[in-house]
């Protein structure tokens, strides 16, 4: 088949191309991974403290970034804020963008698995004369983890494929070298089979660290059961 | 602050239309994307249930290789992709048709976990009153994890109206397209992008709101829908 | 040891609790002298676990005051008038106060001794080896030496209230409180809790009781006290309280208690 003949003499070619480029996506992922814990996290913990004002802002900002899409979002952060002089790399955009709209997913997620622990796992460490944030790091945190574990996860690589999207911004990801790929050689079916086959390759290279992650959790101590008979 | 007011007062007239007619599009896009998802996932759920090993193996392929493609990745391919085949799309029937194949690979997971929440003695129930297996999953089972299903169905019906934002892309006719024209047209990136994510919001909101009540409902326990 | 003339250990005043329009402790006034022992009976919902709950502070009483050894918990005393005291302030009050939950609420993730320990060294900030020493001992002292490095889920109900009372104990604390502590355990497991708890009575250690073991109240209390519709309906030594209460409330409940 002259397809696949092709496709086997332009391997060479195309991958000296896409596989730096895999390497940005995997970074761009990575960067927004690390904010998106940073802010969920922070957001979830603002909710447990029950100040009305700020209960009031985080769940604004939740909702407003859940409820547009991720697109809109990255377009508002590298062509919105041009006009207030505020100009970030392609890069940048993508990092910030990807990263703030996953603080809003995680945030929920951490929010849930706080809120999963019994309430008498808080009051047994307050009688025992811890504050309620010493409490949140020695007790809740330690077994909310476990809960979380699995959907952070699965957010990971959502957000690996999520990374497609910043090539609409041009940052020099896969999808973007595979665009210009395929403007210099015309072969589209080519390249977009073989992206497609490298994104799902990192897909499942995440999800088989994150099975062994889950599983390593899992076997360690107890399960997240609160102390109930 | 006051910038933008006057930058909307002068524009809002102007653009608004123009986004409120291409959100009619999106939500087109959308709703034929989910019914295309709801019939593929589900065959590709019974599928994978089924006891017919070459049936099983092929859903759980499907919906593996899918969940590891970013959906823009999809889109791509059947829209430049398969032209290379004389398989010529236009923009938004490979947009509706590469998210409805995509979304498939969840709404599958969504009925399969549904489908297994019922418990095993609703399908012996049925079996002892005469009925086989596929009538007792037609009559029994599925009525019951439909209602199971439907706030992850609400929910992935929210996150695909945002993902065809994604089709835009591939110059599908929608509501970011149309932002993203009037944005170069207008040199007012950050007014019309805002209004885009507003109208984006107006749609979504409604739907989380009633699924978010609909689950508080369900986790109190049986309720009636 | 509890002579007439010792000043009370814990005091609690007037105290009032409301749960929205609910009234669940209609003003009650309470006085723990060193090293009595006290349990408190009652039928449920007369409020004798939210009387535990207000005393540590993990509900904020309505209304009314708790003192241990005359100074105010929970609260400060500006001049003019109460103010409600931050969480460090609180937590440190806390540690002077043990308190054994119904549900054990042991710490799932952390071992028996994990779950004594934590206290001591994150809030007493004693060296580890010392806290894990002192744990230790206080594991034996409730027989579970050996269960030291298993964790919750591997222990029976007894056990876990057992290491529960252990992880109390860790704190020092002057005032022991206890929240029906074998009303989740099975028949056969109670008496290896009662026991722990009987030795501590015998030790000498301050202890408020809310229980449903009336031969436990009977026999190892200093006083009792009857508490119903969030009032304490009438208190006194255990032979005179079961033998000839006073009240017909009193005198109903324990005819019902008997019966059961």
């Amino acid at each position: 088949m002259l397809f696949w003949e092709r496709f086997v003499d332009n391997l060479p070619y195309f991958l000296e191309v896409l596989i730096p480029a895999a390497g940005m996506t995997v970074r761009i992922a990575a960067g927004a991974f690390v904010l998106a814990i940073v802010v969920g996290l922070v957001l979830a913990l603002l909710q447990t403290i029950r100040i009305g004002l700020v209960t009031l802002v985080v769940r604004s900002y939740i909702e407003l970034i859940r409820g547009t899409p991720v697109l809109a979002q990255l377009f508002i952060l590298y062509f919105g804020l041009t006009e207030v002089g505020i100009r970030f790399t392609p890069i940048q955009a993508a990092i910030l963008g990807l990263g703030l709209n996953g603080g809003a997913y995680l945030a929920e997620v951490f929010r849930a698995g706080i809120e999963s622990i019994h309430a008498g796992q808080m009051e047994a460490a307050l009688t025992v004369g811890m504050t309620p944030l010493t409490a949140m790091r020695y007790v809740i945190l330690p077994q909310a983890l476990r809960v979380v574990v699995p959907p952070t996860t699965n957010y990971s690589i959502a957000l690996l494929k999520d990374t497609a999207i910043v090539s609409a911004v041009a940052a020099p990801e896969i999808m973007f070298k595979a665009r210009n790929l395929v403007m210099e050689t015309y072969l589209s079916a080519q390249i977009y089979l073989l992206v497609a086959i490298m994104y799902l390759v990192m897909s499942l290279i995440l999800a088989f660290i994150s099975r062994r992650l889950e599983r390593r959790l899992g076997e360690s101590g107890t399960t997240g059961q609160a102390g109930a008979a | 602050m006051s910038e933008m007011l006057a930058v909307y007062q002068k524009h809002l007239g102007e653009w608004l239309p123009q986004l409120i007619d291409a959100a009619g599009n999106t939500l087109r896009m959308t709703a034929l994307a989910f019914v295309l998802a709801f019939v593929v996932g589900l065959l590709l759920a019974l599928a994978k249930l089924s006891p017919i090993a070459p049936l099983r193996l092929f859903a759980s392929g499907y919906i593996e290789v899918m969940r590891g493609i970013p959906s823009l990745a999809i889109l791509f391919l059947i829209y430049f992709g398969l032209a290379d085949f004389g398989l010529v799309f236009d923009a938004f029937p490979a947009a509706v048709i590469g998210f409805g194949l995509n979304g498939a690979a969840y709404m599958a997971e969504i009925f399969r976990a549904g489908i297994l929440s019922i418990h095993s003695g609703q399908t012996e129930a049925a079996l002892t009153v005469g009925m086989t297996p596929l009538a007792a999953m037609r009559w029994v089972v599925l009525p019951q994890a439909l209602r199971v299903v439907l706030p992850p169905l609400a929910n992935f019906g929210i996150a695909l109206l945002k993902d065809t934002s994604v089709a835009s892309i591939i110059s599908a006719p929608e509501l970011m397209l149309r932002a993203r024209d009037l944005a170069s047209s207008s040199f007012r990136p950050m007014e019309v992008f805002l209004l885009a994510a507003a109208i984006y919001l107006v749609m979504s909101l409604p739907v989380s709101f009633l699924t978010r009540r609909l689950e508080a409902r369900f986790s109190r326990g049986q309720a009636h829908v | 040891m509890n002579g007439e003339t010792a000043e009370p250990l814990l005091r609690v005043v007037d105290l009032y609790k409301n749960f929205g329009a609910t009234e669940v402790l209609k003003g009650v006034d309470l006085e723990v002298k060193p090293g009595e022992t006290i349990t408190i009976i009652g039928p449920s919902g007369s409020g004798k676990t939210t009387l535990l709950r207000c005393i540590n502070y993990l509900e904020r009483p309505t209304s009314g005051h708790v003192f241990i050894e005359d100074r105010l918990v929970g609260e400060a005393w500006d001049g003019k008038s109460y103010r409600h005291i931050g969480d460090r302030e609180l937590a440190k009050e806390r540690t002077e106060m043990g308190m054994v939950f119904q549900r054990f609420n042991l710490w799932p993730h952390l071992t028996a001794l994990g779950n004594v320990t934590l206290g001591p060294i994150r809030v007493l900030k004693k060296p580890a080896a010392e806290a894990r020493a002192e744990g230790q001992a206080l594991l034996e002292k409730v027989g579970l030496g050996h269960k030291a490095h298993e964790y919750p889920e591997r222990l029976s109900g007894g056990q876990q209230q057992r290491v529960a009372i252990a992880r109390a104990l860790a704190m020092q604390p002057k005032l022991l409180l206890f929240d029906e502590p074998t009303s989740a355990l099975d028949p056969e497991l109670i008496g290896e809790v009662l026991n722990v708890m009987r030795a501590l009575a015998l030790e000498g250690r301050t202890m408020l009781v809310v229980t449903h073991e009336m031969r436990f109240a009977q026999d190892v209390a200093d006083r009792v006290i009857f508490m119903d519709h969030g009032v304490i309906v009438e208190e006194g030594p255990p032979a005179q309280l079961f033998a000839n209460p006073t009240h017909n409330r009193t005198r109903e409940f324990l005819r019902q208690v008997v019966e059961r």
